[in-house]
């Protein structure tokens, strides 16, 4: 079966999870999270999120402990960046391949 | 000031120059966004419509911009929320909308620009060849040529009908200041008419923020399953679509051609037209404006004892190749006129119809002339010697099949 049955004939799709492919498949380095470092994980309270607040592919969440979503995450730094605390690295995909 | 009331019941005759026409055209297939940007030779377009929309004779918005790409782009997104668009251009303008060409092409989007054509720099020059037009058909777009200025009235009318049914752009060339700027009689149809052969625009999607969807995102090379887990195209299926597309459009140029023709009396059911091609030995192959010298030099051929006919592109894209090589099946010379060149190779329609002719069994030779570049005036006499040379050099067994020869004083 080809193609043709989505109907489509210019690139078209609805806005949803996903839409864009799995994004996280293009990831060199991901992020992990120092809970000792990490704001809201220490104080146990909702505050800071700037990594949240930062990411463009909407993959962390707003909670704690914080969750990334490692499907989507292009593992673009940004987070690792804006945090005030240091608490994210940028680990080498490498170093998680069995 | 030349009388713009179409709204009548019956059609009329009036004295139009090629501008004046294809805005009139626009006017007439009820456009209803209008985005351009003045440039010689196709400012009185813009001019026209803006009249027409300022004295409340159009209801359509029109969109100034601050230039040829931005006008491109806002057609491109008026089309998309469902309007009918319209916009010009010549040379640079045509140059500076490629990027936006290939965008409207991709989406699918059924805009109509008209395109007075006028050569490209370097060296300056407002005058008219076909260069601008040629150096984007690769674009996706439909081309269609006009020889005089009611083929422009009828062909932006077509235009939309075309462009409509099979959700692709189409330019509608036309030769600056031969056209555009001298005056002929052209009969206008009634707007009655034109509301009976062209439906409303229903595009093929719609924007709309109650159901918001997403256009032209990231397409990667391989086809995968949207949010919704239906499998969807990537890049290649989708430019696939526009290559079908614009192969199948023939028959719906041919189709809109031939309604026309019931409604109006002049039909254009075939891309190519003919000029005493029955019998002819010898073709004479043009496009545009030069169809009229071409055809004053046939006609003198003739009286000389040669058979010469003309044979017309109209419609470039789609290139019609096979009717192009059962037209010149029994000729023994091909000689082709081109008012542009493929730097490098030849003439653009020479080059195409050279590819027509491979495996048709025709053995035509195929001489190629560049002609009428950046305004030189061609005359019918310059065909005719150019015809004569060609087959004297083919009797000779001179014939070159590979070098356009350039008509010119180098």
């Amino acid at each position: 079966m080809g193609t043709r049955d989505c109907g489509h004939i210019c690139g078209e799709s609805s806005p949803g999870i996903g839409e864009g492919g799995k994004t996280g498949e293009w990831r060199n380095s991901r992020p992990v999270i120092d809970e000792d470092k990490c704001t809201p994980a220490r104080k146990n309270k909702p505050t800071c999120f700037l990594c949240w607040l930062f990411c463009p592919e909407v993959t962390i969440s707003k909670t704690i402990p914080l969750r990334i979503d490692l499907e989507y995450c292009k593992g673009c730094g940004i987070c690792a960046e804006v945090c005030p605390t240091r608490a994210i690295a940028m680990v080498d995909e490498e170093k998680f391949l069995c | 000031m030349t009388e713009t009331n179409t709204a009548g019941r019956e059609p009329h005759d009036q004295m139009l120059d090629g501008n004046r026409a294809a805005a009139i055209g626009a006017k007439l297939c009820r456009v209803q966004v209008v985005a351009a940007y003045p440039i010689t030779p196709q400012t009185p377009v813009t001019e026209a419509l803006s009249e027409f929309v300022e004295r409340r004779e159009l209801p359509a918005q029109y969109i100034t911009v601050e230039s040829e790409h931005s006008a491109l782009a806002v057609c491109s997104s008026a089309s998309l929320v469902g309007a009918r668009t319209f916009t010009a251009t010549s040379s640079h303008g045509l140059a500076y909308m490629h990027e936006m060409l290939h965008w409207v092409a991709g989406t699918r989007l059924p805009v109509v620009l008209a395109c007075v054509n006028r050569a490209i720099g370097a060296p300056w020059n407002v005058l008219n060849d076909q260069q601008d037009s040629i150096s984007q058909r690769d674009t996706g777009w439909i081309q269609i040529y006009a020889r005089n200025n009611q083929e422009i009235l009828d062909s932006v009318i077509q235009a939309y009908k075309i462009a409509e049914k099979t959700y692709l752009p189409v330019m509608v060339c036309y030769d600056g200041y031969i056209l555009s700027h001298t005056e002929m009689p052209v009969e206008v149809p009634s707007q009655d008419a034109v509301d009976r052969y062209l439906p409303p625009y229903r595009p093929h999607t719609v924007l709309d923020p109650g159901n918001p969807k997403n256009y032209n995102l990231v397409t990667l090379a391989n086809p995968r399953a949207n949010a919704e887990g239906v499998l969807c195209h990537g890049y290649m299926e989708i430019r696939y679509l526009l290559q079908e597309a614009l192969q199948k459009s023939r028959e719906t140029i041919s189709a809109a051609g031939q309604e026309f023709g019931e409604l109006f009396g002049r039909g254009y059911a075939k891309l190519l037209w003919e000029h005493r091609m029955q019998d002819a030995e010898i073709a004479i192959v043009t496009m545009g404006s030069l169809a009229l010298e071409a055809v004053v030099a046939a006609d003198a051929l003739r009286k000389q004892g040669a058979k010469a006919g003309v044979l017309g592109l109209r419609v470039f894209r789609p290139f019609p190749g096979r009717d192009i090589a059962e037209a010149l099946r029994r000729c023994r010379l091909v000689v082709v006129f081109d008012k542009n060149v493929s730097y490098g190779n030849e003439g653009a329609t020479c080059n195409e119809i050279k590819a027509a002719l491979y495996g048709s069994g025709t053995s035509a030779a195929v001489s190629n002339f560049i002609v009428g570049l950046g305004g030189r005036d061609v005359k019918a006499r310059d065909l005719a010697d150019a015809v004569k040379g060609a087959l004297s050099s083919l009797e000779r067994g001179a014939l070159s099949n590979e070098c356009a020869q350039w008509i010119c004083e180098i």
